[in-house]
């Protein structure tokens, strides 16, 4: 009801009230009054009818000023109040609440606006303190993320379904090698571990984990050794994390390249393997001539003769075959599991601090060339060092110890030496079968076992000037071979934080109906295809298909599919101007049949997008059949969604969306360009879809067909 | 004057041939089947050379060659070491120590001899 006709109202019911008394005392008076005194009253009351209007009227009047001077001081105001109240509440800066009615209304408004206030500052407060944690947390996950690109081991973690939570670069790189394989699935975030690592190899390693666990191993743990598509061995080590209420929540696994280990390891048991076959037939030989030749020493000349030769000859065999083995084997030696390759400076460096430490005996240390490097087992061998620096202390009294390093062909010389001491000549003989304790640490190895470990030799090298005062231990070790840092672009380090997603640790179960599920929870493919031409069924063909993910609402850009294909037809160089791709850059490409199978893996589980999605899905219907390969998953097209989420528009061509929403429009007519700019646009457009209550992919499939079969009748 | 050849081995095996093969060529042999046995035979045979296995018995192979050239009137006597220990290490070990040369098992006894007929041939010769 409009303000005036509430008035009215108010009015009326005033009058009426006002009026109703008078009116009924003077109707309950006539009627007890006797017929004669009820005539006079008439009689009077008639001759003062003008009195009695005008009474009327002076009281419809005080209605209308009460009313109005109500109206004005408690229900408009309350209205306005209220209005302000509501404005109060969404602004951000303080708005002032105040009440030109009613003097307790104005009260009112003062408690309103205090409350306001107080309210606003609590807002204030949890913003702030939201911000902090979420730039705190921003923070926490820049630096892991950093952490993880600078670990040489490729790390990665899954949840307990297996869905890949978190991964470094390195670790993609072991399990899938080089990006966009056709024949190796990809490694993604939210994609299943178990297309990336033999399932019952996983299976078995949780089993293990949960059985330590009930065993109350407090840091359980487990490795295997796996093959991974890009052709590689891999050492997995696989820790648990627990979830918060102390269940398997899933599994960190450490990857490290192995092959190169075990194929030395293979190499040197077929070493042994072939010394020991090897040897057996001119053992054989020789012995059957020998005992030959001991038991009839009154054969003739002749068959004597034929006997010696017999020994001669198979001995010659066998010493070289035994030669062979042996050179052999000193290359497989450093196959050794417990070996690794470190820079000598870092070991010498390390020495320097634990000999000063543990053996209180000062360090000399030599520059030594930053690119010698050795296959080592560090722990052991700073020990023999210390062993070997408490001992020349111990015994003859030197103070300090000088270390060096040189290379000497394929071998390194390590050199312990010291300028104030005697040390007598066959001190090593002595030590070098001593276990290797210095100070309060034992230790079971001896120095023999050191070397013996190491393939290397040990012993006392005099050396300068000074004669027998000057001298060193010389170890002789096996050099290493330097081990690269990790190549890897450093544009990467832009796209950092996409290895890894958290909020997928909150994800449910897959097997939920995809219709029902919400639009930000679904991860998608967003794709687009270059082709020769506009029609797939008169003979055009695609030349090339890109596309990016979408996971948990982010743009993964370093997830790219991006292919060249061989159309096997030639190009109209008019589409050339389009995108940029001529015959040169197909010739060598794979043919559509290749390539779809590497898309159809990295589409997996994922919903499709794409601009004008017909046209594409179109294409890659004519091609699946011919590449083994199906399309099921449900498609969506920014194309119906623009015109779903801005049904006033009319132009719903890509740039335009773009434009409109933002996103500025970079890298076009590439295949993963514009996949790129669809998947801006996308992510966009589902922000406004959910202002018009299309939440679910269901919700969203059904308007874009109504908005399709609309855009056909218009 | 024949020239003087000290074999420093455990094993009477290998012994016996390089025995035989030495004195087949003219030189005058002793055996000692220890390390202390083989500094003892160097001042009381006076070698012109040492055939010395590492691995004998109380003192090894490398001692007695080690002790050899710290000791100056055994200089001259040339060291030729044998091992069945071919690694690269350990013919390092050797060298460094001051063998003249180092030898591994299996050999080939014609070459042995050579070789040492090379090293005991007087110098500029």
């Amino acid at each position: 009801m409009k303000a005036g006709g509430k008035l009215a109202l108010w009015v009326a019911i005033l009058f009426a009230g006002g009026a109703a008394v008078p009116f009924a005392t003077g109707l309950a008076v006539l009627a007890v009054l006797p017929a004669a005194e009820h005539d006079v009253v008439m009689r009077v009351l008639a001759e003062r009818m003008p009195l009695v209007v005008f009474g009327a009227m002076a009281l419809l009047a005080l209605a209308a000023v009460v009313a109005r001077w109500f109206f004005a001081a408690y229900v408009a105001p309350v209205a306005t109040l209220a209005e302000r109240t509501r404005a109060a509440r969404s602004a951000q800066a303080a708005a002032r609440v105040a009440s030109e009615g009613g003097a307790e209304l104005a009260q009112l408004a003062r408690e309103i606006e205090r409350m306001a206030a107080d309210m606003r500052r609590l807002r204030a407060d949890a913003d702030a303190r939201v911000r902090e944690s979420r730039a705190d947390l921003e923070e926490e996950r820049n630096r892991l993320a950093a952490l993880m690109s600078e670990l040489v081991e490729g790390v990665l973690v899954c949840n307990d379904e297996g869905r890949v939570l978190l991964y470094n670069e390195q670790a993609r790189a072991l399990l899938s090698g080089e990006p966009g394989s056709s024949t190796v699935p990809p490694v993604g975030l939210g994609r299943s571990i178990f297309s990336l690592i033999d399932r019952e190899q996983v299976v078995h390693a949780i089993e293990k984990l949960e059985r330590s666990r009930q065993r109350g191993e407090a840091a359980p743990r487990t490795r295997f050794v796996a093959p991974t598509g890009s052709g590689r061995l891999v050492k997995f080590e696989a820790v648990p994390y627990r979830g918060a209420r102390a269940e398997l929540g899933g599994i960190v696994f450490t990857l490290g390249d192995v092959t190169g280990l075990l194929e030395r390891e293979a190499q040197r048991l077929a070493v042994l393997q072939s010394i020991a076959t090897q040897a057996r037939a001119p053992v054989a030989n020789i012995r059957a001539a020998a005992e030959n030749l001991a038991r009839y020493p009154e054969m003739e000349s002749e068959r004597q003769r034929q006997f010696v030769e017999i020994i001669a000859s198979e001995s010659l065999g066998l010493s070289r075959s035994i030669q062979g083995a042996l050179q052999a084997y000193g290359e497989a030696l450093k196959a050794s599991l417990v070996l690794e390759d470190m820079r000598v400076l870092d070991l010498l460096r390390v020495a320097e601090g634990r000999i000063r430490a543990q053996a209180a005996v000062e360090v000399e240390l030599e520059p030594a060339d930053e690119s010698l490097w050795l296959a080592v087992d560090s722990f052991t061998f700073v020990q023999a060092l210390c062993f070997l620096a408490a001992r020349l202390k111990e015994d003859y009294r030197v103070r300090q110890v000088r270390l060096r390093a040189r290379r000497a062909d394929r071998f390194v010389e390590l050199d312990l030496g010291w300028r104030d001491g005697v040390v007598a000549h066959d001190a090593l003989v002595h030590w070098e079968h001593e276990p290797l304790s210095v100070g309060a640490q034992e230790s079971p190895l001896t120095l023999r076992d050191v070397l013996e470990r190491h393939g290397g030799e040990l012993w006392r090298q005099r050396q300068g000037p000074a004669g027998e005062r000057e001298a060193c231990f010389r170890f002789l070790l096996p050099a290493g071979e330097p081990v690269a840092a990790p190549a890897f672009p450093p544009a990467a380090i832009e796209s950092r934080p996409e290895f890894y997603d958290f909020d997928l640790f909150a994800h449910g179960g897959t097997a939920q109906d995809l219709r029902a599920r919400t639009l930000g929870e679904l991860s998608y493919t967003v794709f687009d295809m270059e082709t020769t031409g506009l029609a797939p069924s008169a003979g055009d063909e695609i030349i090339s298909v890109g596309a990016v993910r979408i996971v948990n609402g982010r743009l993964l850009k370093s997830e790219i599919f991006e292919k060249l294909v061989d159309p096997r037809r030639p190009l109209n160089p008019d589409s050339a101007k389009v995108h940029g791709i001529d015959a040169r850059m197909l010739e060598g490409q794979p043919a559509i049949e290749e390539v779809l199978p590497g898309f159809h893996k990295f589409c997996e589980d994922t919903v499709l997008v794409a601009h004008n999605a017909a046209f594409d899905m179109r294409f890659l219907e004519l091609k699946q059949k011919s590449a083994g390969v199906r399309f099921e998953q449900p498609v969506l097209d920014t194309l119906l969604l623009s015109a779903v989420a801005q049904p006033g528009l009319q132009d719903h061509r890509l740039e335009a969306i773009a434009e409109r929403l933002g996103v500025p429009v970079i890298g076009r007519h590439t295949a993963v360009g514009d996949a790129l700019l669809t998947g801006e646009v996308f992510l966009r457009l589902l922000a406004l879809l959910r202002e018009r209550d299309i939440a679910t992919l269901g919700q969203a499939l059904d308007a874009s067909r109504e908005t399709f079969y609309a855009r056909l009748r218009y | 004057m024949s020239k003087k050849v000290l074999i420093v081995d455990d094993e009477p095996n290998i012994v016996a041939a390089l025995e035989f093969l030495l004195e087949k060529n003219g030189y005058e042999v002793k055996v000692a089947v220890n390390g202390v046995d083989a500094l003892e035979q160097l001042d009381a045979f006076r070698p012109d050379l040492v055939l010395l296995d590492v691995m004998v018995p109380r003192l090894s192979g490398y001692e007695v060659c080690q002790r050899m050239r710290t000791e100056p009137r055994w200089q001259a006597i040339k060291i030729v070491m044998l091992s069945a220990k071919g690694r690269e290490v350990e013919v390092s070990k050797g060298m460094s120590l001051g063998a003249d040369l180092y030898v591994t098992k299996p050999f080939s006894s014609a070459e042995l001899v050579a070789t040492i007929h090379n090293l005991l041939r007087p110098q500029g010769a």
